[in-house]
């Protein structure tokens, strides 16, 4: 489904993906989006439509049939490097992506990827860190976080490398309300594309400039986050229990 | 937890915490190769090194006490080897493994409590350990606390159905809850990889830290190897 109304390129083109795993589920069934510069875009479907399969096709992490592109770069072997410097991964558990002893070193670790200097990736760490509000616990240990604050540090993580999307799973995951508004203020002022996994129809509400409705490995729906709600019966009040 | 409170004392700013992390373990095999060869008059010398061990553990600013219990997490296992060697008729053998086995696991200790993780890790890659077995280790630290917090929910879960109540009941519960922990393990450490693989991770680790090796540390690592050392040699010459 294309998106129309934006005159500039798209930094995510997919075009007719599928997807099928070992056992022969089958996860996506010709899938076609575009992401715009300055889109923050929800995904939305229930639990095995193909959400997280699908974003992980944006930077290479699985391959299927059909064609994604990221930037302009398709996303193939021996553009990897670049794409994966391009779009921004925040994983649904924060324990999944802060592996290092301490915080600066998490943070700095893509940047090192890069190829920087040890000097010039601590530099860049310290400004992600401060950008999500987290410098003051650069030396700490992860564990010693609150969920929201590892999720700070997971989306320090990527900032890192200067990416101009941002994908993010399930993000309001082991947040509570509090940490669940910080972060929605955080995301509103980082001024890249953002593609969000989530479950959250008020978070989604409060971000998204269009939603997209995943069913069966497919798009299903696709236009204004409140519509898309409605349409899906997509809420709490709304829902009838058709999707359990 | 216990590698918590490790990683704490860890971060300190002595002048033992401020050696490169190469002199520390320069300095702990040393001492570990002279209380692993010393035999003669060791009942004598095992009380200096034990003193060594506490001046440099005060030295540190590190609770003695504290250092003192859990270095006693080494004696059921020397006690084991210590009762053999009791029973089979050397009680003088016994005594001694158990000195050596305590004041062996006080060294190591130290060294962990005055070294942060990284540089420790990064000091035994440049002291020619495998750079994989070093990326177990820092993985198994890291996740340990992960690991252990899943398996504490699971227990409780199990507590609440009344799972963990009969012996046999119990042992199933515990393999089942142990099969799950280690699928679980699996899926995260898959999550993990693809995490690192998103931010650009290509097989070999980056670091942040460049350690130096000054003149301090030399000294260090001459006056701490060479203390145990002279002892022992005098214990051999005048003993």
């Amino acid at each position: 489904m294309r998106h129309t109304g934006q005159s500039y390129a798209p930094v995510i083109s997919v075009r007719d993906l599928h997807y099928q795993y070992e056992d022969g589920t089958v996860a996506l069934a010709g899938v076609d989006f575009e992401l715009h510069p300055g889109e923050t875009v929800a995904l939305f479907g229930a639990n095995g439509s193909g959400k997280t399969t699908f974003v992980l096709h944006l930077n290479g992490l699985l391959e299927g049939s059909g064609s994604v592109e990221v930037c302009g770069l398709p996303v193939k072997k021996e553009n990897l490097k670049r794409v994966r410097q391009k779009i921004g991964m925040v994983f649904q558990d924060p324990d999944d992506q802060l592996f290092m002893p301490s915080i600066l070193e998490d943070v700095a670790f893509g940047a090192l990827n890069l190829g920087l200097s040890a000097e010039e990736a601590s530099e860049r760490a310290r400004i992600a860190l401060e950008k999500v509000g987290m410098l003051e616990s650069h030396d700490k240990a992860p564990y010693h976080l609150s969920a929201g604050q590892k999720k700070r540090v997971a989306i320090a993580g990527v900032l890192v490398m200067a990416p101009e999307i941002l994908v993010l799973d399930e993000p309001t995951t082991f947040l509570d309300p509090p940490g669940q508004r910080a972060l929605t203020t955080l995301l509103r002022e980082l001024p890249q594309s953002k593609l969000i996994v989530t479950h959250d129809v008020e978070f989604a509400r409060s971000l998204a400039t269009r939603a997209v409705f995943f069913q069966k490995g497919r798009i299903a729906g696709e236009g204004a986050a409140d519509r898309i709600i409605e349409q899906f019966q997509w809420d709490q009040k709304l829902c009838k229990g058709q999707y359990l | 937890m216990h590698h918590v409170v490790l990683e704490r004392w860890s971060r300190g700013s002595s002048f033992l915490h401020r050696r490169d992390a190469r002199a520390k373990i320069l300095a702990l095999l040393a001492f570990l190769v002279v209380v692993a060869t010393t035999s003669r008059a060791f009942e004598a010398l095992a009380g200096f090194y034990l003193l060594l061990l506490v001046a440099a553990v005060i030295a540190a600013g590190l609770p003695a006490a504290g250092m003192l219990r859990r270095a006693a997490v080494v004696l059921p296992f020397s006690l084991t080897f210590a009762a053999i060697s009791w029973l089979s008729g050397e009680p003088r053998q016994a005594v001694i493994l158990i000195e050596k086995g305590y004041l062996s696991a006080l060294a190591a200790l130290l060294l962990v409590s005055t070294t942060p993780l990284p540089q420790l890790l990064r000091g035994l890659e440049m002291l020619g350990v495998p750079g994989f077995l070093l990326m177990v280790a820092q993985f198994l630290y890291r996740y340990l606390f992960v690991i252990v917090e899943q398996a504490h929910r699971m227990r409780l879960a199990g507590l609440c159905r009344g799972g963990l109540k009969r012996r046999s009941g119990g042992f199933r519960a515990a393999a089942g809850a142990l099969g799950v922990l280690f699928a679980r393990s699996y899926e995260r450490a898959e999550s993990i990889h693809r995490s690192m693989v998103s931010r650009g991770f290509q097989g070999h680790f980056q670091l942040l830290s460049s350690a130096r090796f000054g003149w301090a540390d030399a000294a260090f690592v001459c006056i701490a190897a060479g203390l145990p050392l002279a002892a022992s040699f005098s214990a051999r010459i005048w003993g």
